[in-house]
């Protein structure tokens, strides 16, 4: 498996968060990309939209896949990234980097704790894998 | 194999391929006749001549894999052979060119088919009447999650909104259901590839509205405790439904209605012989038991019991309305009805008897090669292997093995379906196939699996000797392509 | 009575009694009965199966032939009917191509490599109902115009998140009642409104306006001001049309229709009493995400070469389950097919030719039925395509009767299709039709009339 940043955090359903002070940076793991193969549709919130930890804020599609997106955070999403939606490879290509999805700002910093270490989740994704 | 150019590539201007009569009343114009604003510029269309057309369509059609061209062990399609006296009798005029709305006392024949048709299949499957009006599978379950609704509705247990479903059934299932506005919940399968009983008693309930199951399931296994399953819905207050998909194992064999089954559609296409036509048209003909049959689809057709005449009959008040333009697929109905006729009870009976024989054969004699999902030691119509093993030895998966099939020019077999088995290969090769044709699918299946462990990378870049190779999907996705663009670009 | 072995060849089934023997030998089995072993005892069915018994192939001919032999068929009698279905001219290379078994024995195009044939005939046929209808996009086909026009109700109901559907009271009925079918199911609200009510009955809930032109009666209405109408309230604009007629209609796109729908049978395909049929659905390019049913694309190979796919696939049910766009898993490829042979026969001056024939002999036959002392038009205000509506000075029912000593097969009488049509009789004219033809039925209206009316 690449690389899986040690300064991010991450869910069950394969999500990263980047914590940048009361704004964080969320987008889907090396692991979540390489399962679902070339990315081909990225359905993401508009700004302003309030998520609730662990309910669903989009979807990616691949050619024959479709994946929901869940939020590792409660908040409201700041940003998205524009530059990805005509550009779905970029997910595929550097997906903890210029491929993020959302920018989400938290409104239960608490919820942090909930998610798992790098070093968890490379645990996890493995015992996972068929 | 060359490429063969698109129709409106071959066009050419004022090239004609057809022979239409002259005008023979008098003419107006059509301006006034229809009004010039109602009135249309061009009209985007080639210009062919008949020649150029047989041979485009011709060149097409080699460039097409069908059961007439080879083997075709698609699983939970039933690609059997479609027999040539079907297309000789659904051509009668007789047949073909009867128009729907004319007086039923011009129609006797037809309707007399349609009758008899209905009651055919429903004593194949033990039950009480039989609707041909589905177009194909997923018509007839949604029209039974009506007919499902409705009879809740009647009995005023409104609170029924939940459809129970195994997680090895096809995606047309849950899609039928949440169509209908029910909830969909899902109960795992068992370690024998089975459902599992304790599931299943959890998951019902005072809001249970039915339980949809194929039997055999999309493993191509029995499912045995089928009985009890019927009963324990029944208990609950609800209905079962059974996905026909597979009722090509049980011909002569075993009936669902006996089984406990309320409701059932057939796939007048996969059992019954009627050709599939690249997707269609196909005909989903629902059985139902007489609790069920008030909200059948207007409308039905009966017979005067004095007079021996056949009617439509539009008043039923409890019906679930209409699903269909007219009466459904009607030539496919015929088709169908020839084939029944064809066989007799014998004949139906040693269609279930040798798909379950040759399945079992593939199985037995790749069981070796491959691992036989769930490792189960008989299976009915249809044998799930799984390429696991390929994957974990050299990385070769399900779609590999399928791609190198067909440079032995061979169809392949269902892969990545049922979802609950990984790297799914569902073979059915249908009672029309003989040991030879099966003898010859073997050693191939056994070479690949050879080839996997010795030259991995051949079945990667397979197929090698098809009209195209791998197809860039990715590509069709994001850059689409869905009509061509060049006849478009002259207009306004 | 208890079964012994295995049951006699039959025609369809390749095995022999030895072949069957070796492989429950090499499977391991003695007998049959053991492959049985998951079936419980209780529900095995050991008897004959309650179907009549075997007929051999050139019986089963004759007792197909009489049982056809017994249906009054447009080959052998003047056929004037319409109403969805139409007795047009289907040139013989339509029948000799799709009838191919490459095409007609085989399945869903899912392995794209075995199945460019298909693939590229229903990139054709997107590419010609675009053409018909002015869309951007057209999916590879739907059951019939019926679940079309529902399946179209649903995806805007979808794509603009309300729940109340407009039908026009002048479509087909048996379309109405298949959208009312799928819409109850659903719970959503179906509101029946006339063209004249149409624009008023539009409001923040609605979702889309059904509609359709030429409309049950023949009748070629006019919808730029619904279309106007129902953009301003967020909703979309249906249409419902013939594609014989769009070769002389202006197409719905000019009109700023959403979605365009209808039946192809018209198209080189039987009558067939009524099915199977050709649904086809085209629309704008923003439904891209949202439309039902199978779409095949463009692309290439690993090698470059072009080539066709089923495309956009997330969208469908095997993937997606519950949350599809739609149940559908199956188009109508081999009547998709006949259309695309049919099209490319007719081609642009035929399928004109085709209809312009049909509404000249329409309006002939039209014209002198309504000499006649009694027979007037019902819509004598509205321009009409192939197919107009007559009041009789009799029951349509009887006259209808009466043409068939003729050799006749009279118009479609409207007697139970609401109050202000009574004596109403809906006929069509294509171009299928003599003048000897028309002549006729005008002869003998005019002769049954006569006594009828003494």
């Amino acid at each position: 498996m690449a690389t899986t940043p040690e300064d991010l955090k991450y869910s069950k359903t394969h999500e990263w968060v980047r914590v940048e002070g009361s704004v964080v940076t969320i987008g889907i793991t090396d692991h979540a990309q390489a399962e679902l193969g070339d990315i081909t549709y990225l359905d993401l919130p508009e700004p302003g939209r309030v998520l609730q930890y662990d309910g669903q804020f989009g979807e990616v599609e691949s050619v024959k896949a479709v994946s929901e997106l869940f939020s590792p955070v409660s908040g409201t999403v700041t940003e998205i990234n524009s530059e990805i939606v005509d550009h779905t490879e970029v997910v595929n290509e550097d997906p903890f980097g210029n491929g993020w999805l959302i920018k989400v700002e938290l409104s239960d910093p608490s919820e942090l704790t909930q998610l798992m270490t790098a070093e968890d989740y490379l645990k996890f994704a493995e015992a996972g894998a068929h | 194999m060359d490429h063969e150019p698109l129709i409106f590539e071959r066009s050419r201007p004022g090239r004609v391929g057809s022979n239409l009569p002259e005008c023979d009343v008098p003419r107006a114009n059509a301006e006034d006749l229809l009004g010039k604003e109602n009135l249309r510029g061009k009209l985007p269309l080639p210009e062919v001549s008949e020649l150029d057309v047989v041979r485009h369509f011709t060149r097409l059609s080699h460039r097409n894999y069908s059961i007439d061209t080879g083997f075709y062990p698609l699983g939970s399609c039933t690609m059997k052979y479609n027999p040539r006296i079907n297309e000789r009798t659904a051509a009668l005029p007789g047949f073909a060119s009867l128009h729907p709305l004319q007086p039923a006392e011009t129609a006797q024949g037809a309707l007399e088919l349609i009758y008899l048709l209905q009651q055919h299949l429903a004593g194949i499957c033990g039950m009480y009447t039989t609707t041909l009006q589905p177009s194909a599978g997923a018509h007839g379950e949604l029209l039974s999650m009506m007919m499902i609704h409705a009879y809740h509705a009647d009995r005023g247990d409104s609170k029924r909104n939940v459809v129970v479903i195994p997680d090895s059934a096809h995606g047309t299932n849950p899609a039928s259901a949440a169509s209908c506005g029910f909830k969909v919940k899902g109960i795992p399968s068992n370690s024998r590839g089975c459902t599992d009983l304790d599931a299943l008693r959890a998951a019902l309930g005072d809001d249970t509205a039915a339980l949809m199951l194929t039997n055999p399931n999309t493993v191509g296994l029995f499912e045995s405790d089928i009985v009890e399953i019927c009963r324990l819905v029944h208990e609950a207050g609800g209905l079962v439904y059974c996905d026909g998909a597979n009722m090509n194992a049980m011909l002569g064999l075993t009936r669902p209605g006996d089984m406990g089954f309320d409701v059932m559609h057939f796939n007048l296409h996969k059992t019954f012989s009627t050709p599939h036509g690249g997707g269609g048209p196909g005909c989903g003909a629902v059985s139902v038991k007489q609790l069920l049959e008030p909200y059948l689809p207007v409308p039905t057709v009966v017979k005067d019991a004095e007079s021996g005449a056949y009617s439509f009959d539009h008043n039923r008040p409890k019906s679930i309305g209409k699903i269909h333009s007219f009466y459904g697929a009607f030539l496919i109905a015929v088709r169908a009805y020839t084939y029944i006729r064809a066989l007799g009870p014998e004949g139906l009976r040693a269609v279930g008897e040798n798909a379950v024989i040759n399945a079992n054969y593939v199985r037995s004699q790749l069981q070796d090669s491959y691992d036989v999902a769930y490792n189960s030691p008989i299976c009915m119509h249809e044998v799930v292997l799984t390429a696991s093993r390929q994957k974990q030895q050299s990385g070769v998966r399900a779609l590999d093995i399928s791609k190198r099939l067909m440079d032995y020019g061979i169809h392949p077999p269902t892969n990545y379906f049922p979802l609950i088995v990984p790297e799914a290969l569902m073979i059915e090769p249908t009672e029309t196939e003989s040991k030879q044709t099966i003898d010859e699918f073997i050693k191939v299946m056994k070479q690949i699996a050879i080839e996997a462990v010795e030259r991995p990378e051949l079945l990667k870049g397979a197929p090698h000797v098809t009209p195209v190779s791998r197809l860039d999907e990715t590509l069709a996705v994001k850059s689409l392509d869905l009509r061509y663009e060049p006849l478009f670009e002259d207009e306004g | 009575m208890q079964r012994r072995g295995l049951t006699n060849n039959v025609a369809y089934i390749s095995n022999t009694d030895t072949d069957r023997q070796e492989m429950l030998n090499a499977i391991g089995v003695d007998t049959f009965n053991e492959l049985l072993a998951p079936i419980p005892p209780a529900i095995r069915w050991s008897g004959d199966l309650p179907v009549p018994p075997a007929l051999d192939e050139h019986s089963l001919y004759r007792h197909l032939s009489s049982l056809a032999s017994r249906n009054a068929n447009a080959e052998q009698m003047l056929c004037f009917l319409g109403a969805g279905i139409y007795d047009h001219f289907r040139p013989a290379v339509v029948g000799a191509l799709s009838s191919r078994g490459e095409f007609a024995t085989a399945y869903t195009p899912y392995q794209p490599e075995m199945s460019q044939g298909m693939l590229q005939a229903i990139y054709e046929f997107q590419t010609m109902i675009c053409g018909l209808t002015g869309m951007d996009l057209s999916n590879a086909s739907m059951y019939d115009a019926a679940t079309g026009l529902a399946e179209a109700a649903l995806m805007a109901v979808h794509t603009t998140a309300r729940d109340e559907v407009v039908v026009l009271n002048n479509i087909h009925p048996n379309y109405r009642e298949v959208v009312k079918t799928y819409l109850r199911s659903a719970s959503l609200k179906y509101v029946e409104v006339s063209p004249e009510e149409a624009v008023q009955s539009l409001n923040a809930n609605t979702a889309c306006v059904l509609t359709q032109s030429p409309d049950f009666f023949g009748c070629i209405q006019p919808l730029s001001d619904i279309s106007t109408a129902v953009h301003a309230v967020g909703g979309l604009l249906v249409v419902e049309s013939d594609p014989v007629a769009l070769a002389m209609l202006k197409p719905p796109s000019q009109y700023d229709a959403d979605v365009v729908v209808g039946e192809g049978q018209s198209l080189g395909n039987a009558m067939a009493f009524g099915g199977p049929l050709l649904g086809f659905f085209a629309c704008k390019k923003k439904f891209v995400r949202s439309f039902p049913g199978r779409i095949v694309g463009g692309t290439v190979d690993l090698e470059g070469r072009r080539g066709y796919t089923m495309t956009l696939r997330t969208r469908e049910q095997d993937i997606r389950r519950e949350k599809a766009t739609s149940n559908i898993c199956t188009n109508q490829s081999l009547l998709a097919l006949a259309a695309t042979i049919y099209l490319s026969a007719l081609g642009k001056n035929g399928l004109h030719r085709a209809a312009d024939l049909s509404l000249q002999k329409a309006h002939y036959a039209c014209s002198e039925l309504c000499k006649l002392k009694g027979v007037s038009m019902i819509f004598p205000d509205r321009p009409f395509f192939k197919e107009f509506a007559l009041r009789l000075p009799v029951i349509a029912d009887v006259m209808n009767q009466q043409l068939l000593k003729h050799g006749i097969i009279g118009g479609l009488s409207l007697e139970s299709y609401g109050p202000d049509l009574a004596y109403g009789w809906l006929l069509c004219v294509t171009e299928t039709k003599t003048r000897e033809d028309i002549d006729a039925l005008v002869r003998a209206v005019d002769d049954i009339l006569v006594k009828e009316t003494c």
